[in-house]
C-alpha cells in the first residue's frame, strides 16, 4: 500500500479516465457531459504531473499547463454552444438534438 | 511512528477518495449544480495530488483556474440554462453497453499490466536529481515555458484569442 509510487498515481488517474468516460457516454444533459469532460482532461494531467516527478524532468508540468489551457478554450466554447443551442431549441438533453440524425 | 513516507501515502488516500467520491457524484447526481459541486470537490483533490508531487505552480492554477474560473462559468450558465426542467427527466440514455464495454477493455488492460508487472512497462529512466537550487517550482517551470516552449505557448495565447471570440460569438444574441 506504501511507499506511494508513480503506479499509484497511474491507477488513479486510469480510475478518474473510466468514470468520465462512463459520464460522458451515459448521461443526457449537456452541462454533466461537460463536467465529465473536464474529469477525462484531469485525469490526463494527474499522469503528467506523476512522470514528471517520476522523471525529474519538468516538460510534463509544461504539458499540464497547456491542457489546463484547452480545458478552458474547451469548456468556454462548449458552454457558449450550449447557451446558443437552449436559445434555439429550448433544451439541455443531448438525444434531444437530433437535427443531424438521419 | 510518522515517517514522511506514511505521510504522503494517508494524504495521496485522502486526496484519491476526494477525486474519485467527487467524480462519481458527478456524473450520477440528478441537480446539474449538485454535480457541479461535487466536480469542485473532485477538482480540489486534483490539485491535493499536484501538492503532494511539488507542483506548487499547478497546484496554484488548479484552484484559481478550474476551481476560480470554469466552475463559476459552468454555475452560471447552470443558471441560465432551465435545468429544473431537465432534472425531471430520464437522466441517462440507453448506452449503458457502450459505457460496460470501455470500462472492460480499459479494466482488463490495466489487470493485464498489473499483473506482468513492471517488466510491462518500458519507462525512461529518470534524469539525474537536479542540483538544488535556490529556485522555486514556479521560477523553474517560467525557465523552461519561456526558452525551451516558447512557440506553443505564443500559440496556446492565440487558441485563447479564438476561443474568447467564439464563444462571444455563439453566446451573443445578435452579432
Amino acid at each position: 500500500m506504501y511507499p506511494i509510487t508513480t503506479a499509484h498515481y497511474i491507477g488513479l488517474s486510469a480510475a478518474l479516465l473510466l468514470i468520465g468516460t462512463v459520464g460522458v457516454l451515459t448521461r443526457r444533459n449537456i452541462v454533466i457531459i461537460l463536467m465529465s469532460i473536464e474529469l477525462i482532461l484531469n485525469a490526463v494531467n494527474i499522469n503528467l504531473v506523476a512522470f514528471s516527478a517520476a522523471l525529474h524532468n519538468l516538460s510534463g508540468q509544461i504539458f499540464a499547463i497547456f491542457i489546463i489551457t484547452d480545458a478552458v478554450a474547451e469548456a468556454a466554447v462548449g458552454l457558449g454552444i450550449l447557451i446558443a443551442l437552449f436559445r434555439n431549441k429550448e433544451t439541455v438533453l443531448a438525444d434531444e438534438v437530433d437535427l443531424l440524425k438521419w | 511512528m510518522l515517517t514522511p513516507e506514511l505521510t504522503q501515502a494517508i494524504f495521496f488516500y485522502i486526496f484519491a477518495v476526494m477525486v474519485l467520491g467527487g467524480a462519481l457524484l458527478t456524473i450520477t447526481r440528478r441537480n446539474a449544480v449538485h454535480s457541479a459541486l461535487f466536480l469542485i470537490v473532485s477538482l480540489m483533490g486534483v490539485a491535493g495530488l499536484y501538492l503532494l508531487q511539488q507542483a506548487e505552480f499547478l497546484f496554484a492554477v488548479q484552484i484559481v483556474l478550474y476551481i476560480g474560473g470554469i466552475m463559476v462559468l459552468f454555475l452560471f450558465v447552470i443558471m441560465l440554462v432551465n435545468v429544473d426542467e431537465a432534472a425531471k427527466q430520464k437522466q441517462f440514455n440507453g448506452q449503458w453497453w457502450i459505457a460496460l464495454a470501455c470500462v472492460a477493455l480499459v479494466g482488463v488492460q490495466v489487470f493485464w499490466f498489473v499483473s506482468k508487472g513492471s517488466g510491462a512497462f518500458k519507462i525512461a529512466q529518470p534524469g539525474a536529481l537536479p542540483p538544488p537550487s535556490a529556485l522555486g517550482n514556479t521560477e523553474q517551470l517560467a525557465d523552461v515555458l519561456f526558452s525551451e516552449y516558447l512557440l506553443p505557448f505564443e500559440v496556446a495565447s492565440i487558441l485563447l484569442l479564438v476561443a474568447v471570440v467564439g464563444s462571444v460569438v455563439m453566446a451573443k444574441k445578435r452579432i
